[in-house]
C-alpha cells in the first residue's frame, strides 16, 4: 500500500441525480399542496407559505410583527395556550417573515401531527393581535435591536442592502427603533385580513405523513378563505447608491471590520445565473474556493470569507463577505479584488474545475438525502415560479460549463467598480 | 432504532458501522478523546487550535481538504472541552478516499511551520470575532472562571487569552499530536449506503498498521462541592444589563442528569416554559430568558441567563427568577407538564436523527461516554423520570451554597 497514492474515485459529475417528484394536489377552497412522503425517522414538516411579506407593508415592521403575533392570541386561546397545544405534543410551530412570503411552520412527530393542525388553522383565521402582546413584541424587539446594532457585522448587512436596493426597495429596507415604536395592532389587524385572511397561500409538506394526510389537510385547511387568484407582490425598482466606498465607525473599541462587497445580479431566469453559482462557488462559495485558500488559508486574516448570490425573487446581489483584523481589513478588500482579476484575466485549469464541479453535485447529492431537503429544493423553484427543468439544467451546467465561460462571466460581472463596498469598525 | 456493529482493531481503534441503504452519501466520523480540558492551564485553547492544523497537510498528503473535495465531499471538525471530532461526507462509492485521508493524518501530520503561523492567525481571528468584538462576548469566559475553581472547565475552548494561541510552537504542537492523536484515544464511525464487511477491509487496510500509541489516561481533579455563593460584578459597553445564575449539576453518565436536563425544559424550553411565560410575558423584567447546560462529560452547570428590560433593577428581576424557582421546589410539577418535557425530548431526538452526519457524530459521542446503544436507550431514562425526582433535584441544585450569579451591567 502506497499512502501517497490517492484511491480510484468516481467523479461526482458521472451520477445521474435524480430529484424525487412531488405529488401536487388543491384543496377544496384551490390551495396547492406540494407534498414528498418519504423518509425513515417518523416525523413531518409543514410549510405553509403566505405571500405576506414586508414587500406588502406601507408601514415598516407590519409585516414581521403581524406573522410573529398570529401565534400570540386568538379568541379562544392565550399565546401560553397556543404554546402549550403545541409544546405538549413536541411540536414547533414557527413563523418568519420574508420579502414576498411569510411562513408559519410545523414540526411534528408523525404520531401527533393530525391533534396540531386545527391549532394552526385557528391561529390562521381568528389571530386577535391583544395590545399587551404587542406591547411585549415591541418592547423585546427594540431591545433586541439595540443589542444586533452594537454588532458590526449586523451593521454592515443592513447597510450593504440599503447601497444595492436603495433604502425604500424591500430588499434594501430595515427597522429603526422609532418604526417598531409606531406599530400598532389596528394595522396589525389590517394588514392580517389582507394578506392572510384573504391571502393566497401554499402549503409544502414532507416527511413520513400518517395514513390520510392530505385528506386530513383538505378537511382542516381546505376551509380557510383564500383568494386563489395568485398576489404579485409589487415591483419596486430598485434606487442603488450613488457612492460606491463606504467606511464605518460603529465601535471605538472594535478589533475586527466586517467588511462587505456587493453589486447588483439578476434573478434565477436570467440565463447567466446557473453558470454564475459554478463561478461563485470557485471564486467564494466553499472552503476550497480562491478567497477562503488566499485571504485565510494563506494570509490568515480572517476565520471564513466567502461569496454567494443572495435568494430573491425579484433582481438579486453577488456578495462577498468577512469579518477581518481591523489591521487587515483594507488588505483583504485588496485581495478580494486581486482574485476577481485573476478569475477575469487567467484561464481555470481543468483540473481545478473538475474539483468544483466534483465537490458541487456532490453538495446536491448529499442535500437530496431526505424528505425535507428535497422539499426545501421543490419550495426554491416553485416559489422561483420556475420548473424541474431548472434544477437539471443547473446540474447540466455543472457539469459542462467551460472555462472560457466562466472567464467570460467574470468579465461581464466581477469587477471592482460594479461592487459596493463596506467596512463597518 | 438505529442499528449499528461495533469492532475493535488490535492497535485499539474502536470502528462502529452504521448501514443506511437509504442515501446515497457515506459519512466517516474520527473522534479523538482530546478536548480544552486536557490542556496546561499555561497553554489554552490548544486542543482547538490544534484542530485547525489538523488540515495542514498530513505525511503523506500535502493537503487533506482538496482530494475529498475532488472525490464530492465537504468535512468539518469542532472541538469543545471534552472532545475532538472530525466527520467528512460524501459519495458512498468513494468512501475510501475518506480513510485514506482520515488515516493519513492519525498516522502522522506534517507539522508544517507555515500552516501554524497562518492557523495562529485564523484562530486569533476566530476569538475576536466570537468572544471580543460582540456585546457579551467575554461572558463564558468570567462565567466558567468564576464557577470552576480547579476543574479545567475553567477556561473556554477558544482559550483563556488570545496570548497563549499567539505563543504556541510547533513542539507544543508535536508533543500534543503524540501524546492525543493515537488510535487507542480515537473512535471510528463510518455510516451510510455502505457494506459492513467491506468497512471491516478497509479499517483494517488504512487504520490498523499504525502504531497503537499509549493511552492517554487523565487525571482531572474534581471541582470540589461549592459551599457558599460567588457573586461577581462587572460593567461592560453592553446596551443591557444582564443576569447569568450557574449551579453545578451532574456528569453526563450520573442517572441524576436526566432529571436536570428536563428541568431546564420546564423553566425554559419554548413559550409555555415557566419562566418565559412569568418573567418575559407576565411580570415583563427580562427580554429574554433561558435556561440550559451544556451536557458536559463532568458536571456541568444549569445556568439561567436574561437580559433585563430597561429600567428593571436587576435585584428584583433576580428575586423574581429565584421565586419561580422556589415554586418549582416547593409545588413541584403536574403529570401533564412532565409529560410535555419527556414529548419534546423525544420529538428533539428524532428529529436529530434524520441526518446522516448527526446520527455518525452521535454514535461516537455516545461511544466515548462508554456505551453506543444510548442512542437507542437514552429516551426510555427520559421517560422514567418521575415528577418526584424533578422537584428533589430542583431542591438540591439550585441551592444558592451551590450558584455563582454574574450581574454584567451596562456601563452608559
Amino acid at each position: 500500500m502506497n499512502r501517497k497514492i490517492a484511491p480510484n474515485i468516481k467523479d461526482a459529475i458521472d451520477y445521474k441525480l435524480q430529484l424525487k417528484p412531488y405529488e401536487h394536489i388543491k384543496l377544496d377552497n384551490g390551495i396547492s399542496v406540494y407534498s414528498v412522503n418519504a423518509g425513515a425517522q417518523e416525523v413531518v414538516q409543514l410549510e405553509m407559505v403566505f405571500y405576506a411579506g414586508n414587500s406588502f407593508e406601507q408601514q415598516r415592521g407590519v409585516a414581521a410583527a403581524t406573522n410573529f403575533l398570529l401565534k400570540n392570541g386568538t379568541s379562544t386561546k392565550t399565546a401560553f395556550q397556543i404554546n402549550e397545544a403545541f409544546e405538549y405534543y413536541g411540536g414547533y410551530c414557527n413563523r418568519a417573515c420574508y420579502n414576498e412570503t411569510a411562513v408559519i411552520s410545523l414540526h411534528s412527530l408523525t404520531k401527533h401531527v393530525n391533534k396540531l393542525l386545527p391549532v394552526m388553522y385557528e391561529m390562521l383565521t381568528d389571530a386577535v393581535f391583544p395590545e399587551e402582546e404587542l406591547k411585549v413584541y415591541k418592547q423585546n424587539a427594540q431591545q433586541r435591536l439595540k443589542v444586533n446594532l452594537q454588532k458590526a457585522e449586523f451593521v454592515a448587512g443592513r447597510l450593504i442592502d440599503s447601497y444595492v436596493y436603495g433604502e425604500n426597495h424591500p430588499y434594501g429596507v430595515y427597522t429603526n427603533p422609532l418604526d417598531i415604536e409606531s406599530l400598532h395592532t389596528e394595522v396589525c389587524k389590517k394588514f392580517y385580513e389582507q394578506y392572510y385572511l384573504n391571502g393566497n397561500c401554499i402549503i409544502f409538506a414532507a416527511g413520513n405523513f400518517p395514513e390520510q394526510f392530505i385528506k386530513e389537510l383538505n378537511a382542516v385547511f381546505g376551509k380557510l378563505k383564500v383568494n386563489t387568484t395568485s398576489i404579485k407582490a409589487p415591483v419596486v425598482d430598485a434606487v442603488p447608491a450613488v457612492e460606491k466606498k463606504y467606511r464605518i465607525n460603529n465601535d471605538p473599541n472594535a478589533v475586527q471590520g466586517a467588511i462587505r462587497l456587493a453589486s447588483p445580479f439578476p434573478n434565477r431566469h436570467h440565463p447567466d445565473f446557473k453558470k454564475a453559482m459554478v463561478l461563485n462557488t470557485l471564486f467564494g462559495g466553499f472552503f476550497g474556493a480562491r478567497l477562503m485558500s488566499n485571504i485565510r488559508e494563506d494570509k490568515g486574516y480572517t476565520y471564513g470569507i466567502y461569496s454567494y448570490i443572495q435568494n430573491h425573487l425579484q433582481e438579486t446581489a453577488w456578495v462577498v463577505s468577512t469579518e477581518a483584523g481591523k489591521d487587515v481589513s483594507e488588505a483583504t478588500i485588496e485581495e478580494v479584488y486581486k482574485e476577481m482579476k485573476r478569475l477575469r484575466e487567467e484561464k481555470i485549469g481543468e483540473d481545478e474545475l473538475l474539483l468544483v464541479r466534483n465537490y458541487m453535485i456532490g453538495g446536491i447529492l448529499g442535500e437530496l438525502d431526505g424528505p425535507f431537503q428535497i422539499m426545501a429544493k421543490w419550495k426554491n423553484i416553485v416559489l422561483n415560479n420556475l420548473d424541474e427543468t431548472y434544477f437539471y439544467d443547473s446540474v447540466k451546467e455543472i457539469k459542462t460549463v467551460s472555462a472560457d465561460a466562466l472567464m467570460e462571466l467574470a468579465n461581464k460581472y466581477l469587477l471592482p467598480e460594479k461592487f459596493y463596498e463596506l467596512v463597518v469598525y | 432504532m438505529i442499528k449499528f456493529e461495533k469492532f475493535i482493531l488490535e492497535n485499539g481503534l474502536r470502528v462502529l458501522v452504521h448501514e443506511d441503504k437509504s442515501t446515497p452519501m457515506a459519512v466517516l466520523n474520527v473522534l479523538y478523546d482530546v478536548g480544552a480540558k486536557d490542556e496546561n492551564p499555561e497553554k489554552t485553547g490548544f486542543a482547538h487550535l490544534f484542530e485547525h492544523l489538523m488540515f495542514g497537510g498530513s505525511k503523506n498528503i500535502p493537503t487533506y481538504d482538496e482530494p475529498l473535495q475532488l472525490a464530492g465531499g465537504e468535512n468539518n471538525a469542532f472541538t469543545t472541552n471534552d472532545l475532538t471530532n472530525y466527520y467528512c461526507q460524501l459519495p458512498a462509492e468513494n468512501i475510501e478516499t475518506a480513510f485514506w485521508l482520515e488515516s493519513d493524518r492519525m498516522l502522522s501530520l506534517a507539522f508544517s511551520k507555515k500552516s501554524l503561523e497562518v492557523q495562529r492567525k485564523v484562530v486569533c481571528e476566530e476569538f475576536k470575532e466570537h468572544y471580543i468584538n460582540k456585546p457579551y462576548g467575554g461572558v463564558w469566559h468570567k462565567l466558567r472562571n468564576l464557577a470552576y475553581t480547579v476543574h479545567p472547565y475553567k477556561w473556554m475552548t477558544i482559550g483563556a487569552s488570545l496570548k497563549h494561541v499567539e505563543d504556541a510552537t510547533l513542539e507544543d504542537v508535536k508533543d500534543f499530536f503524540y501524546k492525543h492523536y493515537t488510535p487507542c484515544n480515537a473512535i471510528l464511525v463510518v455510516a451510510g449506503n455502505i457494506d459492513i464487511e467491506n468497512i471491516k477491509t478497509l479499517s483494517e487496510k488504512w487504520f490498523g498498521p499504525i502504531p497503537s500509541g499509549k493511552k492517554y489516561n487523565r487525571s482531572i481533579q474534581a471541582e470540589p462541592s461549592q459551599t457558599a455563593p460567588r457573586h461577581l460584578e462587572v460593567k461592560s459597553g453592553v446596551p443591557l444589563d444582564a443576569l447569568y445564575k450557574c449551579w453545578h449539576i451532574y456528569p453526563r453518565m450520573d442517572k441524576r442528569y436526566y432529571a436536570c436536563d428536563l428541568i431546564s425544559d420546564i423553566l425554559s424550553g419554548g413559550g409555555s416554559s415557566r419562566l418565559f411565560q412569568s418573567l418575559v410575558k407576565e411580570k415583563q423584567l427580562f427580554s429574554n430568558l433561558d435556561c440550559y447546560h451544556f451536557g458536559s462529560t463532568d458536571a456541568g452547570l444549569m445556568t439561567i441567563e436574561g437580559k433585563l428590560v430597561k429600567g428593571v433593577d436587576i435585584k428584583e428581576a433576580e428575586k423574581a427568577v429565584m421565586e419561580e424557582i422556589m415554586k418549582l421546589q416547593t409545588e413541584g410539577i403536574s403529570q401533564t407538564e412532565l409529560e410535555k418535557v419527556k414529548n419534546k425530548a423525544e420529538s428533539a431526538m428524532a428529529f436529530e436523527d434524520m441526518s446522516l452526519m448527526n446520527r455518525a457524530s452521535s454514535i461516537a459521542m455516545y461511544e466515548l461516554l462508554g456505551d453506543a446503544n444510548l442512542i437507542n436507550t437514552e429516551l426510555s431514562i427520559y421517560q422514567a423520570v418521575t415528577a418526584e425526582e424533578i422537584k428533589e433535584q430542583s431542591r438540591i441544585i439550585f441551592d444558592d451554597n451551590n450558584c455563582s450569579t454574574m450581574y454584567y451591567l451596562s456601563d452608559n
